[in-house]
């Protein structure tokens, strides 16, 4: 929006001038969303390599720091192979929709007051929709590749997705409960005095990080690319710059699981203490160490507990999480309604 | 003006992509073309003002029941040239419902039913609320018995389509997750001291 101001001075419309500044704040969000993700792929590793006393990626530059530039270029270079049997236009399709809707659930996501690049009235719904549209990228993925391997990771990627946002949905709701807004910023704003999370909704934050982890296909949960029985599930078939796609959609979603965990429980911008060092800090920062915090809660995850069995995953998701989620929504609502009415 | 080529551009999309539904001869393409005739619904209510209605239809339609098709056509081995070369003989019906529906709708169009339809069209954000706010007060204050009945419905259809599929076969061992999960090595494992000579068959 700093930008509008500066294009308004060089004498162009207002319109203009705030398609053009949106434009420019777009692409400097993607880009360092970009380079951030290189880091964080490249912490994945790291951390993985730690738990299991390796070094991991340290050749590429210092400490291996460039690893995840090196990779990219390897895999932009590389020759797509299409298999004969595929459908092109869907095979294609798939990892290009996976990218695009994981950079356009992060329109909304608040990075500081006010720093926002879309500020929707029902930011949470969005996410959730975007969210939601993502099994596509899998599921067409694994059709498209006319092969078993792929198509049974697409299908068990799918169930597990669907049922997984069904609780993220309900923990979803209690927050706004809490909160009173589907504006995501408004829910940051609500938490000014005391994160959600040492509230009564501390049980919905533990069955928010699991789904995290079963809706963007992370180990415990990654049965649609089970190496030891689907080789790579869905991604079977896909190399070079298609693969590429797929995998930075994931690690972005990954990312946007982060984020929103530190958004819906732990004050997205806000410091965790009101005092002077804390308060001198700016928002973002806060931001992004919580964003970091969480990366390194998930990569523990992957690193230390071993792979669900699929019925297990799926009692789970149904018989486990969705009951207490839905209990949690009653448990909720008469706490703020008991709350507000004794506020009266 | 933009909201205007907007409207265009979304409604062309929007017909192009219903009539490659039922053009298409994959029936996966058909269900993806589904897929982005409801995507661009969702911005047509955007561009009303409606961002609830919009981002529901994308989460209940697209997120799910769309999912659900995509699964039981690419499951499903159906014979497709089978069924095409019936299609022919329900046209006389199906152009039938088409016309009543064209019918209606120049109807409602012209003004001929309702005299001035145009200025009772309800305001997608009333007053100060947003559309969230507006939506919920008029379903949960105004309707809420017609709500509550419609999730009766719903549960009671659910109820229903459990009752039909559901097979108890005698003889089924089935997972007990508290037994598993109370099981500890006390239990699961039996050391045995074997004597030499004595163990094998």
């Amino acid at each position: 929006m700093i930008f509008t101001a500066a294009f308004q001075h060089l004498g162009l419309p207002y319109a203009w001038a705030w398609l053009i500044s949106q434009v420019i704040t777009m692409a400097i969000f993607a880009v360092s969303l970009l380079i951030m993700l290189a880091y964080i792929l490249l912490a994945d590793r790291k951390i993985w390599a730690a738990v299991q006393i390796r070094r991991g990626p340290n050749v590429v530059g210092p400490f291996g720091l460039l690893q995840s530039f090196a990779d990219f270029f390897k895999f932009a270079l590389k020759e797509p192979v299409i298999p004969a049997g595929a459908n092109k236009a869907i095979f294609l399709l798939a990892p290009l929709m996976t990218f695009t809707l994981a950079f356009a659930a992060w329109a909304v996501v608040p990075l500081d007051n006010g720093w926002v690049i879309a500020n929707i009235n029902v930011g949470i719904l969005y996410i959730f929709a975007i969210s939601s549209l993502g099994v596509y990228g899998i599921i067409m993925g694994g059709w498209a590749s006319n092969s078993k391997f792929p198509f049974l990771g697409g299908l068990r990627s799918a169930a597990q997705m669907v049922s997984y946002e069904v609780s993220i949905g309900f923990v979803i709701i209690t927050v706004l409960l809490f909160a009173g807004s589907l504006n995501l910023s408004d829910i940051v704003r609500a938490q000014a005095h005391g994160w959600f999370a040492f509230s009564i909704l501390f049980p919905m934050l533990v069955v928010f990080f699991v789904s995290a982890l079963a809706e963007t296909n992370r180990p415990p949960f990654d049965l649609p690319e089970a190496e030891s029985e689907l080789v790579a599930g869905f991604m079977v078939e896909y190399s070079s710059t298609p693969y590429l796609l797929f995998m930075i959609g994931e690690y972005l979603n990954i990312v946007l699981m982060c984020a929103m965990i530190s958004i819906l429980f732990f004050g997205g911008w806000l410091p965790p203490f009101h005092v002077w060092p804390f308060t001198a800090v700016p928002g973002v920062i806060w931001f992004l160490i919580k964003i970091w915090f969480f990366f390194f809660l998930f990569a523990m995850v992957k690193s230390i507990v071993p792979r669900y069995r699929y019925d297990q995953l799926m009692r789970l998701g149904w018989k486990v999480f969705l009951p207490t989620a839905l209990l949690w929504v009653v448990v909720t609502a008469g706490w703020v309604l008991v709350l507000r009415t004794h506020a009266m | 003006m933009l909201t205007g080529i907007a409207f265009y551009l979304f409604s062309a999309v929007l017909i192009g992509a219903a009539l490659m539904v039922i053009a298409s001869r994959n029936p996966v393409h058909s269900v993806l073309f589904l897929i982005l005739a409801f995507f661009n619904a969702a911005a047509l209510f955007i561009l009303l003002g409606a961002e609830f209605l919009a981002l529901i239809l994308l989460i209940v339609y697209v997120g799910a029941v769309a999912v659900l098709f995509l699964f039981v056509v690419m499951m499903l081995d159906i014979e497709f040239a089978e069924l095409k070369r019936g299609a022919l003989q329900y046209l006389p019906f199906g152009g039938l419902v088409g016309v009543i529906l064209a019918a209606e709708l120049v109807l409602v169009g012209i003004g001929a039913l309702v005299p001035n339809a145009g200025s009772l069209v309800p305001h997608a954000t009333p007053g100060h609320l947003t559309n969230t706010e507006a939506l919920g007060r008029v379903l949960y204050t105004d309707y809420v018995y017609y709500f509550e009945t419609a999730g009766l419905i719903l549960f009671v259809a659910m109820i229903g389509a459990i009752v039909l599929t559901l097979r108890h076969k005698p003889g089924v061992r089935r997972q007990k997750i508290a037994l598993q999960n109370a099981r500890d090595p006390k239990l699961a494992i039996e050391l045995v001291d074997v004597q030499p000579g004595q163990g094998g068959a």
